[in-house]
C-alpha cells in the first residue's frame, strides 16, 4: 500500500523516522527545522514513543547518547548553530559507536547568521566537526521525497555501522511542501539485535558504554577499529546521481537544493543546444570521488555550485585530481542561486572552454 | 567461622584508585550496600561523571555509561526514557554537577526525571589537581585561588540542595556527610531513600554527600574529616530538604 501525503520536508523526515522505527526524539527548537520536533511531539505519542524538549542542544545530544546506548532507534534535529553546540556529544557518540540519526537543516552563518538556506556546514558535517578522528555518514537529499527515503536509510546505516548518520539539508528542503509517498510495509522495521546495549546486567555480563582509554596503546587500537568500520562504509555506501552526463561537455557538481535548481538550468541549456549534465553527490561522506575521477575522461570542465564559500569543491577537486578544469559559482548568507544565474555561469564557462 | 563483613555483591574486587582518606570509597560502598539491600543490581544502571569517579564502572558490577563532563543527567534521562523499568543513577562531583553540568541537573530535577543523583561535594576539583570548585568555600585555598577564594573576584559557593529543593519535580533532596560513623549511617539511610523514591516513581532524587579530599586540601585524613564537620557543614547544612511521601 502506498500512502501519499502533502507535507513539508521537515515533516516528511519526521514521519519517515517514525516509520523506520524511531521511537525517541530529543531536541531543542531552532529555525528552520521546528516542524520536525513539533511533528514528533504528537506523532511519537501516537505510537507509544517519547518526545522530549531538552533544555539545550547540548542536553539533547546526550539524551540521544543515553537512548542510543540503551538500544533504541533515536533521532535529534537542529540547524547550524544548534548543531555546533552538539559537536561535543557527536564526538562522544561516534567514539562510543552509538547508532543514531542527526538532522541538520542548514541556515546561513557564521555566528547566529540568518534563518535562510545555506550549505556552509559541509566541512563540519563531512570532516569531523567535533574533536578526534571520526566521521559521520552524511546523506544530502534534494527533494522532500528523497529526504524521507534517506531518513529511513539513515537508521539502517546507523545500526549497520554503529555510527551516527547525518541528514544534511537546508532551509529549503525542510520548508518546501511536496507530495510524499510512504510505502506502508506489512511489518514494522526491526533494528538488528544490539547485545552491546544497556539493559541492566541481567545476563550476568555487564555492558559499558565508554570513551575513555587512558592507555594510548588501547586508544590507538580503538581509533583503528573505528577507521576500519568507516573504510567499509566508504566501500559500500557511496551514493550519487548522474543526470544527463552521458554526452555532457560541462558537468555541474552540486548537492541538495542547489542540485535541484541545476537540473532546471540544465533543461534550459540543453534546449539551447549546450551539452550539460549534473553529478549530484547523495552521500557527502563517503564522497563519490571515483565518479568524478571517471568523468574526467570525457569531461574537461566542471562547474561546482554551492551555497557556501567553497566547501564541497575541495572534495570535487580531490576526485578530479587536476585532470579537468574546476570552476566555481556560489551564493552565501542565505541567498539561493537562481537557475538563471547557473545558466549564465555555464554559458560563460562554455565560452571560455572554446 | 561466621563472616561478619564482606564485599558488597554490587562491588567488583578491583582496588580503587582513590587517595588514602578520600570519601569516594565509603560512598561507593554505601551505594553498593543500598543496591544489594534493595535487590536491584540486575536492573540498576550507573552513569559515571568526569572527575575522580570517572572509572567507577571498574568498581561497580553494573551496566554503566561514562558521561561527558556534566552531562550525566541527560544521558540518564535518555536511558530511563527507553527503559523506565530500570533504576538509573548518576554519580557526580561538584565541578561536574554544579559548574559545567548545572543546566542538565536543574532541568532533570525540574522535569521530575525518575533518576537518582549521588552528588559528591568535596569543595574542590580533585582529578585535575585541586582547582577552585563551584562549592569551594570563601577563604579556601586552591591552586586557582592561592590566596583563598574571595567573593568579590570568584563569587560565592553554590548550595545545590537548597536550589533544587525549590523545584516541583524534585521529590527527595538531602545533604549528608561521611565524616564519622554516625554520619555514614545517616548517609546510607538517605541514599536508600533516594533510590526508593525512584523505584516508587515519585520524581527526581538527589543526595549531596559532603566528602573529604585530604590530598588536595593538603591535610591529614583526620584533619580533613574535622574540616568537613566544622567548615563545610557550617555553609552546607546537613539535613533533608525535601521528601515526598507516596500518595
Amino acid at each position: 500500500m502506498i500512502a501519499r501525503k502533502f507535507m513539508a520536508g521537515n515533516e516528511a523526515i519526521a514521519e519517515a523516522a517514525v516509520q523506520a522505527g524511531c521511537r525517541y526524539y530529543f531536541g531543542y527548537p531552532i529555525t528552520p527545522q521546528n516542524e520536525i520536533g513539533e511533528y514528533m511531539s504528537w506523532r511519537l505519542q501516537e505510537v507509544g514513543g517519547t518526545f522530549l524538549q531538552a533544555e539545550s542542544e547540548v542536553a539533547a545530544i546526550y539524551m540521544v547518547f543515553g537512548a542510543a546506548g540503551a538500544g533504541a532507534r533515536v533521532m535529534t534535529s537542529s540547524s547550524s548553530p544548534g548543531i555546533s553546540l552538539m559537536q561535543e556529544g557527536i564526538s562522544y557518540i561516534a567514539a562510543a559507536e552509538l547508532p543514531c540519526v542527526l538532522v541538520n537543516m542548514m541556515r546561513g552563518g557564521p555566528g547566529l547568521g540568518g534563518i535562510h538556506p545555506s550549505q556552509s556546514d559541509y566541512f563540519q558535517a563531512t570532516k569531523g566537526g567535533g574533536h578526534g578522528d571520526y566521521h559521520l555518514l552524511v546523506l544530502a537529499p534534494s527533494t522532500g521525497q528523497e529526504a524521507a527515503n534517506l531518513t529511513m536509510l539513515a537508521f539502517d546505516l546507523a545500526d549497520k555501522y554503529r555510527n551516527p548518520v547525518m541528514i544534511l539539508g537546508d532551509g529549503n528542503i525542510g520548508q518546501m511542501m511536496e507530495p510524499i509517498e510512504f510505502k506502508q510495509s506489512e511489518k514494522p522495521p526491526v533494528a538488528p539485535k544490539k547485545d552491546w546495549a544497556i539493559t541492566g546486567a541481567i545476563s550476568g555480563k555487564r555492558k559499558l558504554i565508554k570513551t575513555l582509554y587512558l592507555d594510548p596503546v588501547i586508544l590507538e587500537k580503538r581509533n583503528l577499529e573505528i577507521n576500519r568500520k568507516l573504510r567499509e562504509a566508504v566501500k559500500n555506501e557511496v551514493r550519487f546521481e548522474s543526470y544527463m552526463t552521458d554526452d555532457a561537455r560541462i558537468v555541474i557538481a552540486a548537492y541538495g537544493t542547489v542540485a535541484r535548481i541545476a537540473k532546471t538550468a540544465i533543461k534550459v541549456l540543453r534546449a539551447k543546444g549546450l551539452k550539460v549534465g549534473l553529478l549530484r553527490p547523495i552521500s557527502l561522506y563517503p564522497f563519490p570521488y571515483q565518479a568524478f575521477a571517471q568523468m574526467t575522461e570525457k569531461v574537461r570542465d566542471f562547474l561546482v555550485v554551492e551555497m557556501s564559500m567553497g566547501q564541497m569543491i575541495e572534495d570535487v577537486k580531490l576526485g578530479i585530481c587536476n585532470k579537468s578544469r574546476v570552476h566555481f559559482y556560489n551564493r552565501v548568507g542565505g541567498m539561493v542561486p537562481s537557475y538563471d544565474e547557473i545558466i549564465a555561469e555555464v554559458e560563460k564557462t562554455a565560452k571560455e572552454a572554446v | 567461622m561466621e563472616t561478619v563483613f564482606k564485599r558488597s555483591r554490587t562491588l567488583t574486587s578491583v582496588n580503587t584508585h582513590y587517595c588514602p582518606g578520600c570519601g569516594h570509597g565509603i560512598i561507593h560502598r554505601l551505594v553498593a550496600e543500598v543496591i544489594d539491600e534493595l535487590g536491584i543490581r540486575e536492573k540498576t544502571v550507573a552513569v559515571a561523571p568526569v572527575g575522580c569517579a570517572v572509572l567507577l564502572y571498574n568498581y561497580f558490577d553494573l551496566d554503566a555509561y561514562e558521561a561527558a563532563h556534566g552531562r550525566a543527567p541527560a544521558i540518564a534521562t535518555g536511558c530511563k526514557r527507553v527503559h523506565p523499568e530500570l533504576v538509573v543513577f548518576t554519580y557526580q562531583g561538584d565541578g561536574d554537577l554544579a559548574a559545567i553540568g548545572t543546566a542538565e541537573i536543574v532541568h532533570a530535577a525540574a522535569r521530575g526525571e525518575r533518576i537518582t543523583t549521588i552528588f559528591v561535594n568535596n569543595a574542590i576539583y580533585g582529578m585535575t589537581g585541586g582547582q577552585m570548585a563551584p562549592t569551594t568555600l570563601i577563604g579556601q585555598k586552591t591552586t586557582t585561588t592561592p590566596n583563598g577564594r574571595m567573593s568579590d573576584k570568584a563569587g560565592f559557593p553554590l548550595r545545590v540542595c537548597e536550589m533544587l529543593a525549590t523545584l516541583e519535580g524534585a521529590a527527595y533532596i538531602s545533604r549528608v556527610s561521611v565524616s564519622n560513623s554516625k554520619n555514614v549511617i545517616q548517609a546510607k539511610r538517605a541514599i536508600k531513600k533516594a533510590f526508593e523514591t525512584q523505584i516508587k516513581n515519585l520524581g527526581f532524587s538527589l543526595v549531596e554527600v559532603l566528602s573529604q579530599c585530604p590530598t588536595n586540601w593538603r591535610m591529614t585524613s583526620v584533619e580533613s574529616t574535622k574540616w568537613v564537620d566544622e567548615k563545610m557543614a557550617a555553609y552546607f547544612p546537613l539535613g533533608e530538604f525535601k521528601s515526598t511521601k507516596e500518595e
